[in-house]
């Protein structure tokens, strides 16, 4: 595993961390950084510990029953388990599930969902940043005449980008998304990776996949979890390349497991 | 022939499937009518063997099915139909008084005559004071049960403790009703002892219809919330709420009906025998104080029934019908709530 | 307005908490207060019942006259009527303002002030109070409650609590009524779930729904008029109210609660066992008879565990068209006496901390036990079928 990246300059830091739910181990001596305002990648097979390592960073891990979390786990070099409004570090953190989600209100509520419960009310302010998450999330011009219709009623593809636009909408810092494409058609997939290397110029993006390819197009490093462990860390010329670090990378990186 | 085969023309279900195999069946027997398929003449006129022919043994499964359905389809109004038939009798019985003036008289001192205007602004009573105790408290314990309680053994014992509650026969609670509220806390026998151990004797059934309403709302738009940084309570009165008022409402109306209907725990906690109720005026409207007696309609049906002699029948017929006819009010207006919302789903 | 719930937001949650805790708190309560009430006599024999008066000291008028107190609100009034008629017939010519002291114990003195017209003998008008009102004596150690056959609790001399007639009395009503209740609830279920459609369905369901909700004083009423001349003019006796009235009522009564349950049960077997049933060429019939009643045994099983419960537990419905006798049924036609009933009819005469009134509450606590265990049983047969479907 080498990380180039010094700790100073990382937007995401893990030192040391264990993750065990019960007596089962999750992660394993994570260590890693994440650089700001780039594309990280994250590949993997299944079970490999990828959502639990997003789910330290904003910290919905701590929803998880009989969960132990050791090391440290950092934003822009803070411990996240020391911070006491984690609600607020919640809203600097966007999250993507791999499931669309619609939340059963109208569409608009759905994206101003967010700053309302963070405080905001003027209506023009709201209007603008359900207009500019929209179209971000590439969904404006399909909704924009019917944004009192509910959330729920979309279709699936059209859900994840309202899901995205919800991520979108408390400006966070940092978007993770957790295999965003696997309920959405190709044609949606691409017009959202589209707009993650926009987006990279004003937030840092963790990008988890189980499409090899997605990461290789997109990702500036990438992450290659297995079994609970990081097996290597790379830029993802060197991952994708003949000679990673590590062997498993190679073998996975051209589908002879996982 | 299926009702209606799914949308991408797959039939789904075992009526789908057997109703096309229906079909199948009838196309091939008619392709062979006009021999655009081959069947290989074996000198006979008509197939007596082959698949699509009844047997001995289909006609006795056919019979059995029908005199199997028709046994069911005679148990099952076995209990349905005395119901009204018991209740076209009560009402032919008590015809001859049931009028806007019955409901609004008080019966007369000597319990044998007048309207049941006491006992029944008394029974409103009784639910109107349980409903404020029971309702905010029991909505409040569901949402802590099934939002907030972590998931150890005081949580599955308090559980545990609200379906016991539910169990207890009525009477029991009437008997702690008057041991604990009127004699020991010396409540004494009041609308206030009555509508506590009612309180408490619902209230496990609001618990419970609060727990399942919550629980009906999917677990990932909780998730969804929480991961934009909201709050639990946030989540709650801005999601979960909202989408379970309707099971919410069904536990609060089903309250309201047992509270009115029920005898037992109040019949020694603040029912009275008989309760002078001024006859105008505001008073009328309210008569009660919260530490008096009242007099209640499921106590006055027993009372009229049991304990008085020489009451003229339509009196008593009258009485059971406003009753009944009360709570069969409520119950189908939390039914004909249900239906309305189950229309306007969500999701 | 959202705003101001979200500044409230931890007082909220520690209201939801607290909700949630008093819930469990009410629980406790009324065990503990029941097994308070009903405990004494399960660890000691019950006591010298007596309410011995002392006439105040310093003559013969009236020590003092209390501020006149509402008769309804004492639950002992009984106890001062005849007290009043005593001394009337004693010729005291009196009348008893109230008394001192409210809470009537075992042991405990209470002083009962009683204004004596002047010229009055005070003395003679107490004796022969004492006289009508002797010291009574409960006999029952706690072994005769649950095998004496005696229940007396009126009686001048020896009272008696002993509830194996009550026991008997609800063993058999319940017993009666399940044996009507069950096939038909059943055949109703399978009706409902597996062979009808649509609206006739929902129709169905409503109406059970609704023959669910009639409260039980309303079935006592149909049960002692209806059912009653019914029961008299088809069998030519001359009272109606007996074990087979209460066990038709009771019926009909715990029946919407085994049919949904029912339901449900059979409802929750996967559609997976009836297709394949179907598939293999099975008569809608026989899929339920050989399919699905075997797969929901264990939901139906406890569906009719609950209609035990109900059956048990019922009170007023039992109470009104019984009969109200203390007798070991024989026949159909003989009528009965329930613990509930028992209960119901007596508690109002009871002295507080008096052996009757103990006894009663032991009453409630056998009923409580009984109705907990069958819930019990319910719960865990349930939980059977769930474990072995998910194996």
């Amino acid at each position: 595993m080498s990380n180039t990246t010094s700790t100073a300059v990382a937007k995401v830091s893990f030192r040391n961390v264990n993750v065990s739910y019960g007596n089962e181990i999750a992660l394993r001596d994570v260590n890693l950084a994440i650089r700001r305002n780039t594309i990280f990648g994250v590949i993997g097979p299944a079970n490999a510990g990828k959502t639990t390592f997003l789910k330290c960073i904003n910290r919905t891990i701590d929803f998880v029953p009989k969960v132990k979390v050791a090391g440290e786990v950092c934003v822009e070099d803070v411990d996240v388990s020391t911070m006491r409004d984690v609600y607020n570090l919640r809203r600097r953190i966007g999250m993507v599930f791999p499931l669309p989600v619609g939340l059963p209100l109208s569409i608009y509520d759905n994206v101003a969902y967010a700053p309302r419960m963070a405080g905001s009310r003027d209506k023009h302010a709201l209007d603008e940043l359900v207009e500019r998450c929209l179209r971000q999330a590439a969904l404006w011009d399909e909704v924009k005449d019917r944004m009192k219709q509910l959330g729920t009623k979309l279709s699936g593809g059209q859900q994840q980008r309202l899901t995205i636009a919800r991520a979108l909408s408390h400006e966070p810092e940092i978007l993770c998304l957790d295999e965003f494409s696997i309920a959405v058609d190709p044609v949606t997939t691409m017009k959202i990776e589209d707009v993650l290397v926009e987006l990279r110029e004003s937030m840092t993006i963790i990008l988890v996949t189980n499409l090899v390819q997605q990461a290789r197009r997109l990702a500036d490093d990438v992450a290659f979890f297995n079994k609970s462990e990081l097996v290597e860390i790379n830029s993802t010329d060197v991952v994708f390349g003949e000679n990673p670090a590590n062997r498993l990378t190679y073998d996975y990186v051209r589908g002879h497991f996982g | 022939m299926p009702e209606r085969i799914a949308d991408d023309g797959v039939p789904k279900t075992s009526a789908e499937k057997a109703g096309v195999a229906a079909v199948a069946a009838e196309i091939v027997a008619k392709a062979i009518d006009e021999e655009e398929i081959d069947v290989p003449s074996t000198g006979q006129e008509k197939p007596t063997q082959g698949i699509f022919v009844a047997t001995e043994a289909t006609h006795r499964k056919e019979r059995t099915e029908r005199i199997a359905r028709r046994l069911l389809l005679f148990g099952t109004l076995i209990l349905v139909l005395p119901l009204l038939a018991i209740i076209l009798n009560l009402v032919t019985k008590a015809l001859p008084i049931l009028s806007l003036d019955f409901i609004w008289k008080n019966p007369g001192s000597d319990m044998v005559s007048g309207g049941i205007w006491a006992p029944l602004i008394g029974t409103i009573y009784i639910v109107f004071f349980s409903l404020l105790i029971a309702a905010p408290v029991g909505i409040m314990a569901g949402i802590y049960l099934n939002e907030y309680a972590p998931n150890n053994w005081f949580t599955r014992i308090v559980s545990l403790g609200v379906v016991n509650l539910a169990g207890v026969p009525s009477i029991v609670h009437g008997l702690f009703g008057f041991g604990a509220l009127v004699l020991f806390a010396g409540l004494g026998k009041s609308v206030l002892a009555a509508s506590i151990t009612i309180a408490i004797m619902t209230m496990p059934v609001l618990i419970t219809s609060t727990r399942e309403a919550l629980a009906a709302v999917p677990m990932s738009f909780r998730q969804a919330c929480w991961n934009m940084g909201a709050t639990r309570w946030q989540t709650i009165r801005s999601v979960v709420l909202p989408n379970s008022v309707s099971g919410i409402l069904t536990g609060v109306i089903l309250e309201v009906s047992r509270a009115a209907g029920e005898t037992a725990p109040i019949l020694f906690t603040g029912a009275a025998y008989y309760f002078a109720v001024p006859d105008n005026g505001l008073a009328k409207i309210f008569p009660y104080a919260p530490d008096e007696q009242c007099m209640a309609l499921s106590y006055h049906l027993y009372t009229l029934s049991k304990q008085v002699s020489n009451v003229p029948p339509e009196l008593k017929y009258g009485t059971a019908v406003v009753l009944i006819g009360l709570v069969l009010a409520v119950n189908s207006v939390s039914i004909a709530a249900r239906v309305y919302l189950r229309s306007r789903k969500k999701w | 307005m959202s705003r101001l719930a979200d500044r409230f937001e931890p007082g909220f949650e520690w209201l939801i908490r607290l909700s949630g805790w008093s819930a469990i708190f009410f629980v406790f309560c009324i065990f503990i207060f029941i097994f308070k009430e009903g405990g004494p006599y399960l660890w000691n024999e019950l006591q010298y019942e007596s309410v011995e008066k002392e006439y105040p000291a310093g003559g013969d008028a009236a020590a003092e006259v209390l501020p006149a107190v509402k008769l309804t609100e004492l639950p002992y009034e009984v106890v001062e009527e005849r007290l009043l008629e005593d001394l009337n017939e004693a010729g005291a010519e009196g009348r008893i303002e109230g008394f001192r002291d409210v809470r009537l114990e075992i042991g405990e003195r209470v002083e009962v002030v009683v204004y004596l017209e002047p010229g009055t003998d005070p003395e003679k008008g107490l004796a022969q109070i004492l006289e009508a009102h002797p010291l009574r004596q409960d006999s029952s150690h706690i072994t005769e409650f649950f095998t004496g056959m005696e229940w007396k609790p009126e009686s001048e001399k020896v009272r008696k609590f002993g509830i194996v007639k009550l026991l008997i009395g609800t063993l058999s009503v319940t017993f009666l009524a399940i044996f009507f209740a069950v096939p038909f609830s059943l055949g109703a279920a399978v009706y409902i779930s597996e062979f009808c459609t649509g609206k006739v369905r929902e129709v169905l369901k409503i109406l059970i729904e609704l023959l669910a909700a009639i409260p039980s004083v309303v079935w006592g009423f149909i049960g002692y008029t209806i059912l009653n001349t019914t029961i008299m003019s088809v069998t030519g006796r001359d009272d109606g109210l007996n074990l087979l009235n209460g066990g038709i009522v009771l019926a009909l009564m715990s029946a919407p609660i085994m049919v949904s349950l029912a339901e449900d049960a059979l409802k929750a077997v996967p559609d997976s066992y009836r297709e394949a049933a179907l598939a293999l060429g099975a008569s809608r019939w026989q899929t339920v008879y050989k399919v699905l009643l075997p797969a929901a045994k264990n939901g139906i099983l406890a569906a009719v565990l609950l209609g035990v419960g109900r059956a048990i537990g019922e009170t007023m419905a039992v109470l009104m068209v019984t009969g109200h006798s203390l007798v070991i049924p024989g026949s159909l036609f003989d009528s009965v006496r329930t613990m509930t009933a028992t209960i119901a009819a007596e508690l109002g005469e009871a002295v507080r901390g008096g052996g009757h009134y103990r006894s009663l509450f032991l009453i409630g606590i056998v009923l409580m036990l009984i109705t907990m265990t069958v819930n019990l049983i319910a719960d865990l047969v349930v939980k059977g079928f769930r474990g072995r479907e998910h194996a």
